[in-house]
């Protein structure tokens, strides 16, 4: 294995780790803080990924079209935490049944709406390029994903651990009486967090986009992922989402650079590992 | 008129009584009964739809006739799933009462529903590519006018290595059967004519991201040939070149890598890509001709693999139908004619069949080239009449194991 292998997986990896917590930070937003599995998740993320290819071609700008398509499908979340989830409150079977009910659905009105075929979407033209890194070339776009990750997992972070809005959103989890009984509206609070999530999803799908493109069956090709990086990473934590999402990206690229048979299994080792040695993963808060 | 199964399901219901008498009397030329198993949901829905629109569209140039008999289409979705195939199948021959099955789609498909149809005697018009189906596991109600796995992933080999001059190749594909042996038939040939492959690479069918195996390509390999289905061929070629490996080692696509369907979203990076494939847009058979404009007029896209290979299908349906005098419920006479018949023009050129009911028919090494406004698979070099056993003797190439991962055993390749 010469120098180049280990540079050029590392930087794999990393990448893929910047890409997975796009994907899973709203997941763990929404599984963390108001404890509702939404396997809708990888739904949101590919709804995002073709809303954001319609919108680029309209020929909206890259950027603009991820907001766009994290504001479309923030919004969608926000409806169904109003319309459905709110009335399964602590029904976690319910829960469970009805976002994989909405999963379904998605996953046939993207096939309905945008047809079979995958769809490509494509990155800013300053970004479409290989980068020569000592004798090698690295797509240019996967480095921004990264950098994108690193800037939004900090500004998470800070969200819950420095603003007001966080404080509030942590005491109506942490006890939702006391919360309302000091005038937070708690109710207000969480349909925000479901706004995040999804929007979050939907962003990453658009972001993801460039790599992965758009189509059928995406959804349920990342559902896994999330879950996988949230378990190990820790319920309801930011921080830990991202640490997991970098060891997923380490694991898989490595795993299967080294071990090819193993491609399959390589990504569900971790999780495994984390639920028997440590079930609140590895930066997961307790529930009191 | 549009053939759905909505209004095939309205004629059928409107008079069940009445039908059930009309029946014996042959004179009144019932209509035919077809079923057609095709994929609208799920991952491989894709390919289903393109399958669908090949079919209705040959049926609607054909007036919805066939041999002077009304056609009823009967559609299931199976969504890919092998269960649902097999009860999707059974309700076609059961309740439908259909007179053949066109379909269906995929390999696992195929194996969960022949053993029954083999049973109730249907002629089944597949498009699924498993070799063993018309190999060493025959069904004597099997029809296949499009390709075995291998068929035309041989060629590409034979070419590759001689006209190419590649002598050193890297193979990657989806983990899957069909992947195993389109890249067997590939390094079979390759190797018998000189060139070596130096690598394999077998990608989960739905792994995330390929920049890990794209990392590993050797250096020194002429040349990739990527034996993807779906979306993965697409995925794949796109981040190719987004690695800038795009420029600087070609790409050798089997027969779905670089489907004529998806060409419009990997854009102009597609330029010069070469395949191999049964089919091409660009043919100038009559037929095709109005084909591909039918395509683009109705759904202003271009025919690949799937919609090219429902439309030949109901092509060679036809010119059986037509010497038998439309009697498709004579079925054991229908298959003979089907498996015996030259059909000199189709979509693909002209077809005949081998005893296992496998097409023999031109395979096509393609490049893409814009034609117009399309980037189409444009052919450039024909092999004539191959048949699945390529030029190896029918024989010998049976009394081998079918082509897997482990068969042939590759020679070149590092451990």
């Amino acid at each position: 294995m010469s120098a180049q292998f280990w540079l050029i997986q590392t930087l794999n990896a990393v990448a893929m780790g910047g890409l997975l917590f796009l994907l899973a930070a709203g997941f763990s937003l929404i599984f963390g803080l108001m404890r509702v599995p939404n396997l809708a998740h990888g739904g949101f993320f590919m709804l995002g990924a073709y809303l954001g290819a319609t919108a680029l071609d309209e020929n909206l700008p890259f950027w603009l079209a991820a907001l766009a398509a994290a504001l479309g499908v923030g919004l969608l979340g926000a409806v169904l935490e109003r319309a459905l989830l709110r009335r399964l409150a602590g029904n976690e079977q319910g829960q469970v049944l009805a976002t994989l009910g909405v999963a379904f659905i998605i996953a046939d009105l993207c096939l309905m709406t945008w047809g079979g075929n995958p769809l490509s979407l494509s990155p800013p033209a300053w970004l479409m390029r290989a980068i020569a890194i000592g004798g090698f070339f690295f797509p240019a776009y996967r480095l921004a994903v990264l950098v994108l990750a690193v800037l939004l997992a900090v500004l998470l972070v800070a969200l819950m651990e420095k603003t007001r809005l966080g404080a509030m959103i942590r005491a109506g989890v942490d006890d939702r009486e006391m919360a309302e009984g000091v005038g937070i509206p708690v109710s207000r609070l969480f349909t925000t967090i479901f706004f995040l999530g999804a929007a979050l999803a939907g962003l990453g799908g658009v972001i993801g986009g460039p790599i992965l493109s758009a189509y059928p069956g995406l959804d349920t090709d990342m559902l896994p992922l999330a879950l996988i990086v949230v378990i190990l990473g820790g319920i309801g934590s930011i921080g830990g989402a991202f640490v997991g999402s970098m060891i997923i990206g380490f694991i898989y690229n490595f795993g299967i650079a080294l071990f090819p048979n193993f491609a399959y299994v390589i990504l569900f080792l971790p999780m495994i590992a984390a639920l028997l040695i440590k079930p609140e993963g590895l930066f997961g808060r307790v529930p009191q | 008129m549009k053939i759905t199964r909505r209004n095939a399901l309205r004629l059928s219901l409107a008079a069940p009584g009445l039908a059930a008498l009309r029946r014996p009397a042959r004179a009144a030329q019932p209509p035919i009964r077809l079923g057609f198993l095709t994929v609208k949901t799920g991952p491989l829905a894709s390919g289903g739809i393109q399958m669908e629109q090949g079919l209705t569209l040959f049926l609607k140039e054909q007036g919805g006739k066939l041999a002077g008999r009304s056609v009823e289409l009967f559609t299931e979705d199976t969504g890919g799933v092998p269960a649902n195939a097999l009860t999707k199948a059974q309700a076609l021959v059961e309740r439908d009462k259909v007179d053949a099955v066109v379909g269906p789609l995929a390999a696992f498909e195929l194996l969960a529903i022949i053993g029954y149809t083999d049973r109730q005697k249907m002629p089944v018009l597949a498009v699924a590519a498993a070799e063993n189906i018309s190999q060493r596991t025959p069904s004597p109600w099997f029809l296949r006018c499009t390709s075995s796995s291998a068929q035309a992933s041989q060629p590409m080999g034979y070419y590759a290595a001689k006209t190419l001059g590649y002598r050193k190749v890297t193979m990657i594909a989806d983990d899957i059967t069909y992947g195993y042996e389109q890249c067997a038939g590939f390094m079979r040939v390759f190797e018998d004519n000189g060139g070596k492959v130096i690598q394999r690479l077998w990608p989960p069918l739905n792994a995330p991201d390929y920049g890990t195996y794209i990392a590993e390509i050797r250096p020194d390999a002429d040349a990739v040939f990527q034996a993807f289905a779906g979306a993965n061929g697409f995925r794949f070629t796109q981040q190719y070149f987004e690695y800038g490996l795009g420029g600087r080692k070609p790409i050798i696509a089997g027969m779905t890598g670089i489907d004529d369907s998806i060409l419009p979203q990997i854009g102009n990076i597609a330029l010069g890509l070469l395949s191999t494939c049964f089919y091409s847009p660009a043919l100038t058979y009559p037929s095709n001709k109005t084909f591909v404009a039918a395509m683009r007029k109705t759904y202003h896209a271009d025919p690949g693999y799937y919609s090219a290979g429902t439309y030949v299908t109901g092509q060679v349906l036809a010119a059986a139908l037509e010497k038998i005098g439309g009697k498709i419920e004579e079925r054991e006479l229908l298959m003979h004619t089907l498996r015996t018949s030259v059909v000199p023009e189709t979509a693909r050129g002209p077809v005949r069949f081998d005893q296992f009911g496998n097409v023999i028919g031109n395979v096509y090494i393609r490049k893409v080239e814009r034609v117009g406004s399309w980037l189409v698979n444009v052919p450039i070099h024909t092999f004539h009449d191959v048949s699945q056993f390529w030029t190896f003797n029918q024989a010998a190439f049976l009394k081998d194991p079918v082509y897997s991962k482990t068969w042939p055993p590759t020679r070149y390749i590092e451990h």
